[in-house]
């Protein structure tokens, strides 16, 4: 136990077909539906998450071709409303809180720490089945009759219209537990099962995002919980705490609402933030600069994330002083944010860049998240978005941070961590190209949006002025461009599933543990629970590329 | 039907959750997962604590794992809950008449015995986690039992509680339709007995107002909305003016009315009915006593409260039984009493949350 | 403390890592938790009785929420541990306490902000359905 993980024995051959690895210890549809191995939880969950991401990403193709007219182009006005809704849902609730923590958290954190698996085998299977429940109850109501009310839920429209809402949102409530299972494993392993020698400046930083992740999971995601609840037994019962109507009042249902989907941006775009910290100092071939800052900012957004939920409620009837207050914490947000920009940016100043497919989408997360974040402190000045609230520039915002955050750094770790999971490296030259379209489709649809609603378009609008028309139909061209973007990434994806397995244990040169054991990991992972002896960034001049086995091996082994 | 919903998502908490969850069982698919791993590294530690789940190294990692765990999941509890005491601020400080009006058709006795009740089932909670420390097993299912019971008593409270607000008409929503007048309640007319007198003489004087103003001609157009009730031997008060009234304004003017029939009512006769929005600017009619408005918000917030309390209750006694079931096997001892240790921890934030319900709900001046 | 009279003084020490001699957490002492028992009921009693007493128009709620935190302290303190157990649990417990006053404090500052208007707006169709 005293040799360091990262020295060669640990690091296996090659893998013949047929070798016993996580994939192949146990065969059979009950080997993988009672699993307890958080590696298989995580490939059930991407899995599941990308079909979800399929269907969403269908609702807002069809959304964007009847946008290509004013007036109706392909469906009526009514389904237009609800499949906005389920759009929103479906990416918020189903692919983008579960996406990195739960698909890419499961497969990699336990071995980012050396651990066996985390900490509670049980409640992370819970977890994966409460998402397959939630989107269940998601379906229900959209083939009831789909909630039409906005994934926001907003009272007193949800608890008066016909439409199916409470399935719906007993979803989203149900989704919700699914996520805090994740976080609350999360945290406990990282606390507990943290090998011999890892301080906690020696975690990875996709542990550091995935724990401040954690923290809000486990903080805010429980007030989503019983506000859907009471909005549930509102639309049931007409209790009267929402409903005007009854003597409730509707903007303490947005005040609820948002103290946890505030946050919860956080927790879809912080995994990203990890991601991101993962791939560029590999990609650089250089250490990460400013480690401790990187870190500590994920910690100073989670928290500052709790304080700044008013901003969603300027034109709500929120009282100005509020208003003040949550606009001034807005702001501070940039600071944590812009550090980890900046420390990002230094990293790679004078390294060696590789541009394979992960960084090349770490380096459209740079620039698209960039975008995103900064247009969100002009929507935090309260005079501003008195104007571009509710209008398109809020949706090129939040599609900026959300689809080029958090979805970009989604495809940049599947990317990173695919040869590990599954053992398969796929096409890089079309991984690379299919980054590339993926970037320009991202841009050509959204920033188009942007312009739209700084002119006055309002979201969630059927119809439209003539004059909008030219950029509309500019941003539905990127949405197919982008559509075909992800087409093409994820045939090659499946593609290379078919393939023998090729991947070595270390394709990318990088030094956290994850890539010092076979791809795909043995089923237990560790044989025993490796001592750290660096830091998850140095050294990368102690790897070299070998050329027989196509991955890097310490040097001298 | 959201509540059995809602019970189906949280079941898997306490039971799915730390208690279960890292412990090796001694049977299912858990097990095989264990062995199909263990052989090359069970060492030791892992054959001496047949309940050391593989993937950790010592039962105190293991413990201490599944007691963060269930921290953070009683800091999700606190949270959870949260939203409803938020709820219930923003209501007191919005309606306090409802709230005042409301608390005199609660039992503070019914809610004095559940608090002592939970209290005492706290203790055994507690002194469970010490025997199963000790291995004193007898004492523990003992305790066990008597938690489970109290439990259970505090359940049946609550039931003939709730059975006694439903025969009531005490319901949220619009289906709150109460049998009895605040006024006519012993808890009403117990703490304040003049107040009680004076609203039935306003009540009568109405009705026989309204008697009055059926005789045609003689009714002003106002008396029509049933606002003014103005007509017989006193001066009737100006429609118009009435509707603006201040809230002293109109107190003095019932008196006005009442004063015919019961004399001049003090300051401290009346209060007790405006606090509860009986009479005054916030009741429904202004001469006529009666509910405040929206007055079933308060049952709305109270079923919700202590519904889902009462649901947690539940869930704890579910978890008991198991613990029970379990302890008759005699299996817990100094290395392996965490489920205990959990379900205690939990079983006192159930506790902890009836103490602010207590005060909050029952015991409002 | 009390716990200091018993056999399991020794788990008095065992604060930052809750290791103990004999077992994996401090054992808590029975006359300690009868004893905490019995304060609790008192309390009941005493936040019971003072509700008949008139304290103004919020000292009774500022009463009553104070013995309620007592209660809640002793309980989180002797009955789950907390005396004995890791640091981190307590801050956990108390970064709760604090999300759930920041989450209070916000909207119950706004809602008594926008109140006047909602007052305004109802006194106004008051009006106008008056006439």
């Amino acid at each position: 136990m005293a040799s360091p993980s990262t020295t060669a024995d640990l690091v296996a051959p090659r893998p013949s077909p047929g070798s016993d690895n996580y994939l192949t210890h146990e065969k059979g549809f009950l080997s993988w539906a009672l699993t307890l191995d958080h590696k298989r939880i995580g490939v059930m969950y991407l899995a599941s998450v990308l079909c979800a991401f399929a269907l969403g990403g269908t609702f807002a193709l069809i959304l964007r071709t009847e946008l290509l007219t004013p007036g109706k182009t392909i469906i009526e006005h009514d389904t237009y409303n609800q499949m906005f809704t389920l759009h929103g849902a479906v990416m918020v609730f189903l692919v983008i809180i579960p996406g990195i923590p739960a698909a890419l958290g499961n497969i990699a954190l336990p071995l980012q720490l050396g651990a066996k698996d985390v900490a509670f085998p049980r409640l992370n299977l819970a977890s994966y089945y409460l998402w397959l429940l939630g989107a269940a109850c998601m379906l229900t109501s959209l083939i009831m009759n789909a909630a039409d009310t906005g994934w926001t839920f907003y009272a007193p429209y949800s608890t008066t219209t016909q439409t199916a809402v409470a399935p719906a949102a007993m979803g989203a409530f149900i989704l919700g537990f699914s996520s805090i299972f994740t976080g609350l494993n999360f945290i406990v392993t990282i606390h507990k099962l943290r090998p011999p020698g890892m301080g906690w400046f020696r975690l990875p930083l996709f542990v550091w995002a995935l724990y401040s992740t954690a923290l809000i999971q486990v903080l805010a995601t429980p007030v989503i919980g019983i506000t859907l609840l009471m909005l549930i037994v509102e639309r049931l019962l007409h209790i009267g705490i929402f409903d005007p109507a009854l003597g409730g009042d509707p903007v303490l249902f947005q005040h609820f609402f948002w103290f946890y989907s505030h946050p919860a941006v956080y927790i879809m775009v912080v995994p990203g933030f990890g991601v991101i910290g993962d791939i560029i100092p590999v990609f650089s071939r250089k250490r990460i600069f400013g480690y401790k800052f990187i870190a500590v900012s994920s910690l100073a957004i989670a928290f500052l994330g709790f304080l700044v939920w008013g901003h969603h409620m300027f034109v709500a009837g929120q009282s100005l002083l509020a208003g003040s207050i949550f606009s001034a914490i807005t702001f501070l947000i940039a600071i944590p944010t812009a550090i980890k920009v900046f420390n990002w940016i230094t990293t790679m100043y004078k390294g060696r860049i590789h541009l394979d497919t992960p960084m090349l989408y770490a380096l459209a997360f740079l620039w698209v998240f960039t975008i995103g974040g900064l247009t969100g402190v002009f929507l935090a000045v309260m005079s501003v978005d008195v104007h571009l609230h509710d209008t398109y520039f809020v949706v090129a915002h939040f599609h900026y941070v959300m689809m080029g955050g958090a979805i970009t750094a989604l495809l940049g770790g599947i990317h990173y961590w695919w040869p590990k999971a599954f053992g398969r490296m796929y096409n890089e030259k079309v991984g690379r190209f299919g980054a590339v379209v993926v970037f320009i489709g991202m841009n050509i649809t959204f920033f188009p949006q942007f312009i739209l609603g700084s002119r006055g378009m309002p979201r969630r609008y059927y119809n439209y002025l003539p004059e909008f028309q030219p950029l509309h139909q500019l941003s539905t061209l990127g949405a197919y461009v982008l559509g075909l973007g992800f087409l093409m990434t994820a045939v090659s994806l499946v593609r290379s599933l078919m393939k023998k397995p090729d991947a070595p244990a270390n394709p990318w040169g990088s030094r956290t543990l994850e890539w010092t054991i076979s791809s795909p990991p043995p089923y237990y992972n560790f044989k025993t629970a490796p001592l750290v002896t660096r830091g998850p960034y140095d050294d990368y001049d102690g790897l070299v590329y070998d050329e027989k086995i196509h991955g890097y091996v310490e040097k001298g082994a | 039907m959201s509540d059995a919903t809602s019970e189906a998502a949280e079941s898997p908490k306490p039971k799915s959750a730390p208690p279960k969850a890292e412990h090796g069982h001694d049977d299912g698919h858990g097990n095989g997962h264990d062995h199909g791993h263990g052989h090359d590294d069970h060492d030791p530690i892992h054959a001496a604590n047949p309940h050391l789940a593989h993937h950790f190294d010592t039962p105190q990692q293991q413990f201490d794992a599944g007691k963060l765990g269930i921290w953070l999941f009683l800091l999700t509890e606190v949270l959870f809950f949260a939203g409803l005491f938020c709820a219930y601020t923003v209501y007191r400080s919005y309606r306090p008449e409802v709230f005042v009006y409301a608390h005199y058709f609660l039992n503070t006795k019914l809610g004095a015995l559940n608090t002592c009740v939970l209290l005492l089932s706290s203790l055994t909670a507690a002194w469970s986690v010490r025997n199963a420390q000790l291995r004193q097993h007898g004492l523990l299912k003992l305790n066990i039992i008597i938690t489970i019971a109290c439990a259970c008593t505090f359940m049946v409270v609550k039931y003939f509680e709730y059975a006694h607000k439903f025969h009531d008409g005490l319901l949220p929503g619009p289906h709150f339709a109460p049998t009895e007048q605040v006024w006519e309640l012993e808890s009403f007319k117990h703490k304040h007995p003049e107040a009680a007198e004076y609203a039935e003489h306003l009540i009568k004087s109405a009705e026989k107002k309204k008697a009055a103003s059926e005789k045609p001609a003689a009714v002003p157009p106002a008396a029509a909305t049933g606002v003014v009730a103005g007509s017989g031997t006193a001066a009737p008060p100006a429609g118009g003016a009435e509707a603006q009234a201040e809230a002293t304004a109109t107190v003095a003017k019932e008196g006005a009315h009442a004063e015919e029939i019961h004399g001049r009512p003090t300051e401290e006769q009346l209060e007790p009915l405006i606090a509860a929005g009986v009479i005054g600017p916030k009741a429904e009619t202004r001469d006529v006593p009666s509910k405040p408005r929206n007055a079933h918000v308060f049952f709305s917030i109270y079923f919700f409260m202590t519904g889902l309390h009462g649901l947690h209750v539940l869930i704890g006694i579910g978890v008991w039984i198991w613990l029970l079931l379990k302890a008759n096997k005699n299996v817990f001892g100094p290395n392996y009493f965490g489920p205990i240790d959990y379900a205690a921890l939990y079983w006192h934030l159930v506790d902890l949350i009836w103490i602010y319900l207590f005060p909050l709900l029952y015991l409002i001046h | 403390m009390s716990e200091h009279a018993h056999d399991h003084a020794h788990g008095a020490e065992g604060h930052g890592d809750g290791h103990d001699d004999h077992g994996l957490a401090h054992t808590t002492p029975v006359s300690l938790l009868v004893g905490i028992l019995a304060v609790l009921l008192v309390l009941t009693v005493l936040t019971v009785t003072v509700t008949s007493f008139d304290l103004g128009a919020e000292g009774n709620l500022v009463v009553a929420m104070i013995i309620a935190t007592i209660k809640a302290a002793l309980v989180v303190t002797f009955f789950m541990h907390l005396f004995w157990d890791k640091k981190f649990h307590l801050i956990l417990f108390l970064t709760s306490v604090l999300f759930v006053i920041l989450f209070l404090s916000m909207t119950i500052t706004d809602r008594g902000e926008y109140d006047r208007d909602v007052e305004a707006f109802r006194a106004a169709q008051a009006q106008a359905n008056a006439k």
